[in-house]
């Protein structure tokens, strides 16, 4: 008892002296944590440290079809084909390639390429790239015609034959990456990492390519350490040793870390934070277009739509209504007010630095005219329609939907929103689903950068299971453009398909298939002294980085 | 006694099947994971393919069944989106929760309780009302707003401490890793556990000030300052301790909901524990982390509830639950 009560005597110092010594250790870093953000720039070479808001997840570079996940991917492998930083193709690991006829090219691969592990590339690497980009698991099957056959000629030539001619063959070359056969035999990677494997292999957490730089440590969600490949077979203009990449999802803490100079670079500024980004003396903001466009789509597939008041017909198969919806948009409203002056109004489904052509443009925003369009299609005092949105997905998503919802309340038409999280909207708005929605949001980049995916995926006719355009949401269907689509894919003549490409955008505008919205902008984040190139395909790559 | 272990046994594991079913209803209305699997462009045959072969297109009893056949076994499958054992990712990320809720929760201890103290001793000086007032900020303010607020000012405007992450971490052997031994690592814990303890710091904060003015009041008080005793002996030696019991039971019983409850602090900091994974894996819908995630902490609350329940057995023999002789 008397010990007991002098430890209680006691503990009123012991308090004291634990609460000095916190006060302590937070008065200490102050010093510490300056020295510390000196140090790393002196001491080694150059490191940028790096916050994007998702993560960096299995490293397999055929699991994911994805940007961000590509680009990352990006920095450690490469193509046969590259682009440059206006997105021009040019030679990667192929140093060049020709066309002897319609169905047979040929690649000349880059002599003296090693893979980090040390390695030779060679053809054999190609021929196994190719097998395993088809095989099953790997979701960048469509890099490649699946009935192309692929021959080695020597150790430096490799022979593609086609089925069917293909203008754009080549044109997702630059993500489809190769990989080291040995490797992958070696350490059990041959299979592609997916999902359902009970015991995945080391591909998704360890990566072996010819890139500029290497993955020495990955923890998803976590961090990943990118580190200069010593051997790079190139010269690159940037001056990093290492790269350290964080995801912080949070957005305030994301700039916070900026603005701290916890980290160098982030993506994305939230648009309502590149102001204080741009006025801070310390950080920038660098912002372009991004060449995702996004779109509403109308459902012309159902006779009736559930979500409506009218019953026994679909007000949306008559064009006039479309129209009607889109003239009653006020498209730059939504870009000064929701999007901060950060987006560019589109008037087809692609962006304009990959086609436009001059008399291919926006209905003119006309609410007097939407009216009487509406009240011509029999429907003088509007109706009432369902709408989903993604409310995490695009730049402001949801926030575009409540304006649409509330310029289309003027001309008479009560929409009721369902703006809710991407794995729900996609879950409910595709063919899983069973494209149940009647008026929908939705974003569009097309992989090849080519006009005929955005035929094919989002404006050809498809069946209820999402045979045809499988992203055709709303189920819009002319037989002309599918005429149209299907010969652009195999006319290598250009002015030929250049026409073709051009006449099918004139049908889609003039049905108002779709309401093209606008480019969404791309914005990074980055302290004053980093150098670095932004693409408008939004990749990421560290090689075009520096640190002054 | 061991039958009564014995009992609570079986009902934690009732307890926790119970949670997993609720859970598994749950998913159903998450969304889609095999949205999140793959691209845009990935053709809808492809994707129908996959959710057979992930087993979703499963009645909910069968995949229910099929979940908990594996997690008696400790198998909880591979992260749809990370591509790891779903064990092993909790095992590296454990480490990172624990140290955060075992630092919020001493640090909640360490000042809570002379505040408490204090405040009951004196509860009308100026110090004691505003003890107070930054208490009542404590419990009304919600997390995520405290975590930035700390960080605007503190990483931002002083540019004193990391506005995020864990530090530089030591190995500890296995999956054990700790920041408590580096600078940075000792720098960055600091901000997230005041957000995270703030809260149990101003409850243990009243709680003892309110025990002390109830114990200060009592006859025992009254004949010890009687019999002359110092000041010390009695607040301390006699006064606080008689407010002990219901600040170490709160205390224990809080320890549970700081490792539960640490996912907003995580999100806030990016601290790279399991509440971060856990969140992460909502938004992607990554159902096996989720699964094993909600199931753990089920268990952790089971296994509290179970040992504060055989300490009060052993501490008070008037609670005899049934079972024994009575």
């Amino acid at each position: 008892m008397r010990k007991e009560g002098r430890f209680w005597e006691r503990l009123p110092r012991a308090v004291a002296g634990a609460l000095c010594a916190l006060s302590l250790s937070v008065g200490v870093p102050v010093t510490a944590g300056t020295m510390l953000t000196a140090s790393p720039a002196m001491a080694q070479g150059k490191t940028l440290r790096f916050a994007f808001q998702g993560t960096l997840n299995a490293l397999d570079p055929y699991s994911l079809n994805e940007t961000f996940t590509l680009g990352m991917l990006g920095n450690v492998y490469e193509g046969l084909t590259r682009r440059d930083k206006d997105l021009n193709v040019i030679p990667g690991l192929a140093e060049s390639w020709e066309m002897l006829d319609p169905l047979h090219w040929r690649f000349h691969l880059r002599k003296g390429v090693k893979f980090a592990n040390g390695d030779p590339f060679t053809a054999d690497d190609v021929i196994f790239s190719a097998d395993r980009v088809r095989s099953d698991g790997s979701d960048l099957k469509t890099r490649i015609p699946a009935d192309s056959e692929w021959k080695k000629v020597d150790d430096n030539t490799v022979d593609v034959i086609l089925k069917s001619p293909n203008p754009i063959l080549f044109a997702e070359w630059d993500t489809f990456y190769i990989m080291d056969k040995e490797w992958c035999e070696k350490v059990g990677a041959v299979k592609v990492v997916s999902a359902k494997d009970t015991n995945p292999g080391p591909s998704a957490y360890e990566a072996n390519g010819t890139g500029p730089f290497e993955i020495v440590s990955h923890q998803p969600g976590v961090k990943t350490v990118f580190k200069r490949n010593p051997d790079y077979w190139g010269k690159i203009e940037s001056n990093l040793d290492e790269v350290d990449f964080t995801p912080i999802a949070s957005d305030s803490t994301r700039v916070a870390a900026l603005l701290s100079g916890d980290v160098d670079l982030i993506e994305p500024v939230p648009v309502q934070d590149i102001k204080r980004v741009r006025d801070d003396p310390n950080t920038d903001a660098l912002t372009g277009p991004e060449l995702r466009v996004v779109f509403l789509n109308f459902n012309q597939m159902r006779d009736e739509l559930p979500t409506s008041n009218i019953k026994g017909k679909n007000p949306f198969k008559d064009p006039n209504v479309r129209k009607a919806f889109y003239q009653a948009i006020d498209i730059e409203a939504i870009d000064k007010r929701i999007m901060r002056g950060l987006a560019t109004p589109v008037p087809l489904l692609i962006a304009p630095q990959l086609y436009s052509a001059p008399d291919l443009k926006r209905w003119p925003y006309d609410p007097a005219a939407a009216k009487k369009l509406l009240t011509d299609a029999g429907y003088p005092d509007g109706f009432t329609v369902g709408m989903d949105c993604p409310n995490d997905r695009y730049v402001n998503d949801a926030q575009i939907c409540q304006a649409v919802v509330s310029m289309l309340a003027k001309i008479g038409v009560t929409i009721n929103l369902n703006a809710q999280p991407k794995a729900k909207f996609f879950a409910k708005v595709l063919a899983p689903g069973g494209y149940d929605t009647d008026f929908s949001m939705l974003g569009w980049t097309p992989s090849s950068f080519d006009s005929w995916n955005v035929f094919t995926s989002l404006a050809t006719c498809r069946d209820a299971s999402g045979k045809g355009g499988p992203f055709n949401l709303g189920g819009y269907c002319n037989k002309k453009v599918d005429e149209l689509a299907a010969k652009i894919l195999v006319e290598t003549d250009k002015a030929k398909r250049d026409d073709m490409i051009h006449q099918a955008y004139r049908i889609l505008l003039d049905d108002t298939s779709h309401i093209p919205l606008h480019q969404q902008s791309l914005s990074w984040g980055k302290r004053k002294n980093v150098e670095i190139t932004q693409r408008s395909d939004d990749q990421v790559l560290f090689y075009w980085a520096s640190i002054k | 006694m061991l039958a009564f272990a014995i009992r609570r046994l079986i009902q934690a594991i009732g307890v926790m099947l119970v949670v997993a079913m609720i859970s598994f209803v749950m998913f159903r209305f998450v969304g889609d994971p095999v949205s999140q699997l793959v691209g845009n462009d990935t053709p809808p045959a492809e994707r129908a393919q996959l959710r057979k072969e992930l087993g979703l297109d499963d009645p909910i009893y069968v995949q229910f069944a099929r979940f908990v056949d594996k997690a008696a076994h400790f198998d909880f499958g591979i992260s749809y989106q990370i591509k790891q054992p779903v064990s092993t990712l909790i095992a590296q990320r454990l480490p990172a929760t624990l140290e955060l809720s075992i630092v919020s929760a001493i640090l909640a201890l360490v000042v809570g309780m002379p505040m408490g103290v204090y405040t009951g001793l004196y509860p009308h000086s100026w110090l004691s009302r505003l003890f107070l007032a930054i208490s009542l900020a404590g419990i009304s303010l919600p997390t995520f707003l405290i975590g930035i607020l700390l960080i605007f000012i503190f990483s931002v405007n002083f540019g004193m401490l990391p506005s995020f992450g864990r530090g530089d971490v030591v190995s500890l052997g296995g999956y054990w890793t700790t920041g408590l031994l580096t600078r940075t690592g000792l720098q960055s814990i600091i901000l997230p556990s005041i957000t995270l303890g703030l809260f149990q710091m101003t409850l243990i904060m009243r709680l003892v000030r309110g025990e002390m003015l109830e114990v200060l009041r009592t006859d025992y008080i009254k004949f010890a300052r009687a019999r002359g005793l110092s000041r010390r002996a009695i607040n301390f030696g006699h006064a606080l301790k008689n407010t002990l019991v219901p600040v170490i039971t709160i205390t224990g019983l809080q320890l549970g909901s700081i490792i539960a409850f640490s996912i907003i602090t995580e999100t806030v900091f990016q601290w790279p524990g399991m509440g971060l994974l856990f969140l992460q894996a909502v938004q992607n819908v990554d159902i096996p982390i989720m699964a094993a995630y909600l199931l753990l902490i089920a268990f952790l609350f089971t296994l509290i509830n179970f040992i504060v329940d055989l300490l009060y057995v052993a501490v008070d023999p008037r609670i005899r639950i049934g079972g024994a002789k009575a």
